[in-house]
């Protein structure tokens, strides 16, 4: 539906774009005992690790094959054969992901056979899971290496049906649940609850609910992963009754699985407002054979409520969204279900599921694209990632903080949005945004003939907030 | 404490058209069955608006602690009204016979802090039970200071917030209306070919600033607006309400008592008029000229109301497509019932029925002449009755004040709220453009059909 406008531009101001490796090391970070490694040089690492510590506001576990002048022309086989095997040796870790980057790409660099070369040599480790990725930052976007890395996770780790005699629904109360990069901590944890009220054991791949989510442990240091996906667990995946499939992006990844175990996919693009998750209901609903819980039920007409109440400060509210595209698609429907406008949609990457979003047009770009579209449609509210508060700021709105990466605010990654009672939240969260930022007031008007006292006149006291 | 002598004087007010009926404008409220304020809360919201005094409610907290922060009304720059004075009284206050000292104490901060041109005292229920005599009390504080003032018995038992709109604007006559000049007109705005005459608004509250929709043009007319009681007042403004040369009773009636009392005293007419609505608006302005009596006012008026009136017809026309045919049950008080099914009708919708509660007589034969013979009028405002006639009658949408939003929300109708608590001005040519802006944005959201439509699986297990 929607027009797809490239970028055409030299230079990229204010980016949006986080990169793939960026992406595969989030997708990694959601299994437990996980280390990822970016085959690259020093600094692809260390950007990324600040990048995920500013937003999760956690220790990260993040390597790196450290490519210098040498290995960069030489070649690096050898980086990748000896960083995998310290990583294995000092922490002796479940899961190893090598992510490449683009200065490894360009290089022609082939992991795949790297890792072979690791296994050939090192058999003592065999326990140790190695699973690599392409994740280039040359294309795609941290939508993109996250989906990628997922798809080889599962492709490494889960066993074809055949093979391992597993069958759908072996254990009946299992749902596997392949979520994309913007389920927050907080929205897993969620979906765990909403999963359970229908009596179903989820299996989320990757659970950041469970690595990353702010939770104090008895040990002080752990130089890999704490909580997350159970590498044993990917074994049980061809058991399960369903697979629950959140985010277009990881449509490949889900064709994979189900073509390794049979188990039907039960695919949702987000689950954003109303009818997303009255989409998710009803799946749960068939997939258990148990009625809705009363107090699904019930949160549902919460939600309706709130619509009503926010639809007064949201109906005709004309806003700019800068997200990938799995949340931009989640965004505009909740905001267009609500009668409100996107007048500025842009995005980092071009992927298929573009097209299907149903607005005028979208721009792959920047925040610097978002602001000039946004500002020639009187824009009056943003969404985007923390680095679109300067933007709102001089477009003179507020802002809807959202996205990768959120590093000026506390708990950004733990915030719900998803289920009725996440998507109420955001419709109260955007609706006091507009009544707190009311710009669009009358402006003051002072007559010529006016008996104000003459003070006023030279110093204007702001009379509102 | 007010005797029941001068109560029974302020609720006869010979300029109502309740006051003839037998249909008493300040009706005893019913226990167990009454909904609107006190006579507190009338005087309050009356005068609040005037910017730069120090409003200081003598009470225990309450009157203040609930009603303080008035967001509503706007001001074009002093700000002194938004801060929340109260006497706070306690237990040991009252018992004690301490509540003058305090008040008197009260005042004498609320001057040294924040220098106001005046005081006003709110006395409510308590200190009036207790016999504070607040009149004294401001008296002397006066006299220390030498700041006005002024005390507004407003204790919340005399009656309803109608009677306290006219407590209000009884002490507005007494103490400060007539206690300075105007200015003098300074040269720079004067203009040779015309003649700048002095008018008041009475009852206009500059809700979310709309009366700045309407005070460029008369500026443009060359009226002067001395006072407007009390939208973004000031008391050096209000002071000088005696001088003018006309007054506009807006909208509402609530102090109709000082346009009463201004034509009694100072022999200035009055009219009542509406800024809601195009055809309203006109007639407002042309109101001023005729009753002014200055033909090179009403010519300019007329070349003023083309103008405008051709520009935002020009402005409406998108929008009309939008609403034309819509279905309106209007549900407002009194006055602004007619003034509002203008407005409406401009935009070509149809008004299924409206309130009439409040109308009088003449009120309603208004609303005849405008919706025709067989117009519905709706007497019970209960939430069952309001939801059976949208019902009924098929109404796009319901108009009416906030309370009765969640009502409408909760049956999933699509709602408008036109009373002083909301967050838009709807007043003058530019302010219609707002009310089709609302009106649009609620009838046409998608949130209805959402709300409606039962759940996917409910459908599926029918």
């Amino acid at each position: 539906m929607a027009d797809i406008l490239k970028r055409n531009k030299a230079l990229s101001v204010n980016p949006l774009k986080a990169s793939q490796p960026i992406g595969g090391s989030l997708a990694t970070l959601g299994f437990n005992r996980a280390m990822p490694m970016l085959h690259g040089s020093q600094g692809c690492t260390a950007f990324a690790k600040v990048f995920f510590v500013r937003h999760f506001r956690e220790p990260i576990p993040l390597q790196s094959t450290a490519m210098d002048q040498g290995s960069s022309v030489m070649g690096a086989d050898e980086n990748v054969v000896e960083g995998i095997k310290t990583i294995a040796e000092k922490s002796r870790p479940a899961l190893i992901t090598i992510l490449t980057t683009g200065l490894a790409e360009t290089q022609g660099a082939d992991v795949h056979r790297n890792v072979r070369e690791f296994r050939e040599a090192n058999p003592e480790f065999a326990d140790v899971a190695v699973v690599a990725v392409n994740t280039p930052d040359f294309t795609g976007s941290v939508e993109t290496g996250f989906a990628a890395t997922l798809t080889e996770i599962i492709r490494a780790l889960v066993p074809d049906a055949k093979e391992a005699g597993t069958y759908p629904g072996k254990r009946k109360k299992q749902v596997n649940v392949l979520v994309n990069y913007m389920l927050t901590p907080g929205d897993i944890e969620a979906l765990r609850d909403i999963f359970e009220q229908f009596q179903l054991r989820p299996v989320f791949v990757p659970d950041l609910s469970d690595s990353l989510d702010g939770c104090l442990t008895a040990e002080d240091f752990s130089p890999v992963t704490i909580g997350g996906t159970l590498i044993s667990e990917m074994a049980t995946l061809g058991d399960a009754l369903a697979t629950v499939v959140i985010g277009p992006s990881l449509a490949n990844a889900a064709k994979l699985l189900e073509e390794k175990t049979g188990v039907p996919t039960y695919a949702l693009d987000h689950l954003y407002g109303l009818k997303a998750n009255d989409a998710l209901i009803s799946a749960l609903a068939e997939i258990s054979g148990h009625d809705v819980p009363e107090r699904i039920e019930r949160q549902r007409a919460q939600l309706q409520d709130a619509m009503l109440d926010t639809h007064f400060m949201l109906g005709q509210l004309r806003i700019a969204i800068a997200a990938d595209a799995d949340l931009l698609h989640a965004f505009v429907d909740q905001v267009q279900e609500m009668g409100a406008e996107v007048v500025a949609a842009v995005t980092s990457c071009n992927v298929p599921l573009l097209s299907r979003i149903p607005v005028a047009s979208i721009k792959i770009g920047d925040l610097e694209d978002m602001e000039l579209i946004g500002k020639a449609n009187n824009v009056q509210l943003v969404i985007g990632n923390s680095h679109a508060v300067d933007t709102a700021e001089r477009l003179g709105t507020p802002i809807l903080r959202a996205g990768f990466p959120l590093y000026d605010i506390i708990g950004g990654y733990q915030k719900t949005w998803i289920g009725y009672r996440g998507s109420r939240q955001t419709l109260f969260d955007l609706a006091n945004l507009v009544i707190n930022y009311s710009h669009e007031e009358i402006p003051v008007y002072r007559s010529i003939y006016g008996q104000k006292p003459a003070g006023e006149l030279t110093d204007y006291p702001l009379s509102c907030h | 404490m007010k005797s029941t002598k001068d109560i029974a004087a302020l609720l006869d007010e010979p300029a109502c058209e309740h006051n003839k009926k037998e249909k008493s404008g300040c009706a005893k409220p019913k226990p167990g069955a009454s909904a609107g304020g006190c006579a507190f809360d009338g005087a309050q919201i009356a005068l609040l608006p005037i910017a730069d005094v120090a409003h200081i409610v003598h009470g225990p907290i309450a009157c203040a602690g609930s009603s303080w922060d008035n967001r509503g009304t706007r001001s074009s720059g002093a700000d002194l009204y938004r801060i929340g004075m109260t006497t706070d009284l306690t237990e040991q206050d009252i018992v004690m016979g301490r509540s003058e000292k305090r008040l008197f104490h009260a005042i004498k901060q609320a001057i040294d802090t924040y220098h106001p041109p005046a005081v006003f005292i709110y006395n409510t229920c308590v200190p009036a039970l207790v016999g504070d005599d607040i009149n004294a009390v401001c008296k002397s504080a006066e006299q220390r200071w030498g700041v006005p003032v002024v005390p507004i018995d407003s204790a919340g038992f005399y009656g309803t917030k109608n009677l306290g709109n006219r407590i209000a604007g009884d002490a507005m006559v007494n103490h400060v209306i007539g206690t300075r000049d105007p200015d003098p007109l300074p040269l720079t705005v004067q203009r040779a070919e015309i003649i700048i005459h002095d008018v008041n608004l009475i009852g206009e509250y500059n809700i979310a600033g709309e009366f700045w929709h309407v005070l460029p043009l008369l500026d443009e007319l060359g009226l002067r607006v001395l006072c407007t009681l009390s939208g973004d007042a000031r008391f050096r403004e209000v002071q000088t309400m005696h001088k003018a040369e006309v007054n506009m009773m807006v909208c509402s009636k609530a102090m109709v008592n000082v346009a009463r009392k201004l034509q009694q005293k100072y022999g200035t007419p009055w009219f009542e008029g509406s800024y809601y609505g195009i055809t309203d608006t006109s007639q407002s302005l042309r109101d001023f000229a005729r009753v002014l009596n200055d033909p090179d006012l009403t010519e300019r008026t007329e070349a003023l109301i083309l103008r405008e009136e051709t520009r935002i017809r020009k402005e409406l026309e998108p929008w009309k497509a939008r609403l034309k045919g819509k279905r309106v049950l209007l549900f407002t008080g009194g006055v602004k019932s007619w003034s509002v099914i203008s407005a409406l009708q401009d935009l070509g919708m149809v008004v299924v029925a409206t309130g009439t509660k409040k109308s009088t007589e003449e009120d309603k034969a208004r609303i005849r002449e405008l919706m025709g013979e067989d117009t519905v009028m709706i007497d019970d405002g209960s939430p069952r009755a309001l939801l059976k006639i949208v019902h009924d009658y098929k109404a796009d949408i319901l108009i009416a004040g906030g309370r009765n939003m969640y009502t409408a929300l909760k049956a999933k109708v699509p709602f408008l709220d036109i009373n002083q608590e909301r967050e838009f001005g709807y007043e003058g040519y530019q302010g219609m453009l707002e009310l089709v802006r609302q009106l649009a944005l609620t009838i046409e959201s998608p949130v209805w059909e959402a709300v409606r439509a039962p759940a996917p699986w409910k459908n599926r297990k029918v």
